[in-house]
């Protein structure tokens, strides 16, 4: 009895989601609590001095409407990058639980597949909680608002194909190359990226590295559907940088999972 | 079952250099036998293990299991197969029980199913009382018989298993063994590596012997034992050290001498007559004892190695 490919990927999925279970209810007391203090304490904080200095740069917003869609989308791209770090990498490496899966009609690839509907599945229950919060504080935008969701979904997501490459390929030690992504990449990008202040306030010279952000396309996208005010030339270009970056990097997940396991 | 002719695997490490770990190998194993891999570390038994699991692509030479090329139908191929990992590669946060039920799950089977079949095997790994325990929290034992257990979940026609009870207490691998012979009663095809000799003895019955990556003995273990090696082993203790002493008379004696730290093996097929003829020529040992060959007189023999390296 072969089962088909689409009932593989699931079942991946359904390992994970119960291997996350026991987690469940913290990583929701996460997703609730980490906005509620962003916004206090930045957003009302912070945001009550920088108001008082004039909010042109902002597009004429209070800071805390102008940082809430882009904390929803920073707080994703965390999310993702925890997932398809250390805990997949401990699928290879440590627990080695992705040989036993391979070992059964799942291919490399599906279980790959697994994963993104994992890391999808997790980006949207925790980017939902998020939306909850900011609304309730009145930051969260009108209906459009709701797009936030789906954009940090397929920033966080274009983002989390390319680590879980990473992880499949490396062979050795996972905690050194993941602290230098975190602290050489994901930090910097994080702080870059229009997600605190706009990039309009940093000098020329540096501003084009800004373009090169996943996060950078991703905050832009969710303070047009949250506050607008962004062209549809400008949303198509972020929409496509995302995608392109996240459909590649999806293919090469796929391969370096196989290359990782079929040896 | 398993039909290979000219099977090799060759791989590029990073240095660059090739390693060719299994050099053209023959198998033939029909269906309900017990079929055993014995070599030394690095043979290549874990290598054709691979292959024949479909988790990794012969070089080159023929393969056929269950009738189907892995290169084309490995999905097929291994949707019939029970693997046992040389390293145990259970989910140590989920239970014992849940264990069983993702790799049921694997498989596509239903939940119900999936549950039902979980319970049958805690039943037959004993591990029923463990259902609701972290792996985390078994013993080595425990968790090899949940391992094989797990391999079971899809009624395997072929049940592979890599060194299934290194590492275990005699108690712990007695009652694998037990498991393992009533699968074979049952019918099922098992083939295993091993570097345990009364393993092999125990539980198979065709064995090949791997070195170097190829094979250079085949045979059930009484074959193994009469071809390559003597009826009776006569084994002469000494003052570790001064046992080389004793080794140009002992050779005088018999065509085959192994030399231990404390003691010289004598093949011979009457080790009583040699024993005397021994005394004869002022051999002085601490003590002696006759015993019949073993397969590790034949392991010895055949892939060049003694006890000392």
């Amino acid at each position: 009895m072969v089962a088909t490919p689409g009932t593989y990927r699931l079942r991946m999925w359904e390992y994970l989601l119960r291997s996350w279970r026991p987690y469940f209810f913290s990583t929701l007391g996460e997703a609730l609590l980490a906005p509620v203090l962003y916004l206090l304490a930045l957003g009302f904080g912070m945001g009550s001095l920088v108001n008082r200095n004039g909010t042109e740069a902002l597009g004429g917003v209070p800071y805390v409407d102008f940082i809430a869609p882009a904390l929803l989308v920073a707080a994703a791209l965390q999310v993702a990058i925890g997932e398809s770090t250390f805990a997949t990498f401990a699928r290879f490496k440590w627990t080695r639980t992705l040989w036993g899966t391979t070992a059964t009609p799942i291919t490399p690839a599906q279980a790959c597949d697994g994963h993104v509907l994992f890391i999808g599945t997790r980006l949207l229950i925790s980017s939902a909680m998020y939306f909850v919060v900011l609304a309730l504080f009145g930051v969260a935008g009108g209906p459009s608002g709701l797009l936030m969701i789906p954009i940090a979904l397929l920033c966080a997501l274009s983002c989390a194909v390319w680590v879980l490459a990473l992880s499949a390929s490396i062979a050795d030690d996972g905690a050194v190359a993941f602290n230098l992504l975190i602290r050489f990449v994901v930090l910097p990008m994080t702080l870059f990226s229009a997600t605190f202040f706009p990039i309009s306030q940093l000098p020329w010279a540096v501003r084009w590295l800004a373009f090169f952000s996943p996060l950078w396309h991703g905050n832009e996208l969710a303070r047009a559907t949250a506050l607008g005010g962004v062209s549809g030339w400008a949303i198509v270009g972020h929409l496509t940088f995302l995608v392109v970056l996240g459909a590649s990097g999806f293919v090469m997940a796929r391969r370096r999972f196989t290359r990782r396991l079929v040896v | 079952m398993i039909r290979a002719r000219g099977l090799t695997k060759s791989f590029e490490v990073k240095s660059g250099a090739t390693v060719h770990a299994v050099r053209g190998i023959d198998l033939d194993v029909p269906p309900g036998e017990a079929f055993g891999f014995l070599g030394p570390n690095g043979a290549g038994k874990s290598s054709t293990m691979r292959i024949i699991a479909c988790g990794s692509p012969r070089t080159s030479g023929e393969l056929r299991i269950l009738g189907l090329d892995p290169d084309v139908d490995g999905v097929r191929i291994r949707d019939r197969l029970g693997v046992v990992p040389q390293q145990d590669n259970l989910d140590e946060e989920l239970s014992v029980r849940e264990n069983l039920y993702i790799y049921g799950r694997y498989f596509g089977y239903s939940r119900a199913h999936c549950w039902a079949k979980a319970d049958e095997l805690l039943e037959f790994a004993q591990l029923t009382e463990k259902s609701k325990a972290k792996v985390v929290s078994l013993s080595g034992g425990m968790k090899r018989r949940l391992t094989i257990a797990r391999s079971l979940v899809n009624d395997p026609d072929l049940l592979l298993l890599d060194e299934p009870t290194t590492g275990l207490d005699p108690q712990a691998r007695h009652v694998l063994w037990d498991r393992l012979f009533r699968l074979k009663q049952q019918g099922v095809t098992l083939v295993l590596t091993t570097h345990y000799m009364d393993e092999a003895e125990q539980l198979c019955d065709r064995l090949v012997v791997m070195d170097g990556g190829t094979i250079v003995a085949e045979g059930s273990p009484a074959r193994l034992i009469s071809e390559h090696s003597t009826r009776e082993v006569l084994e002469l203790r000494f003052q570790p050290g001064s046992q080389r002493d004793a080794e140009p008379i002992a050779l005088e004696l018999v065509e085959r001498v192994e030399v231990l730290p404390d003691r010289l093996l004598l093949y011979t097929q009457d080790g009583d007559e040699t024993l005397v003829q021994a005394h004869a020529r002022g051999v002085r040992p601490l003590s002696t004892l006759v015993r019949r060959s073993t397969l590790e007189d034949v392991f010895l023999h055949l892939t060049g190695r003694s006890l000392i390296d």
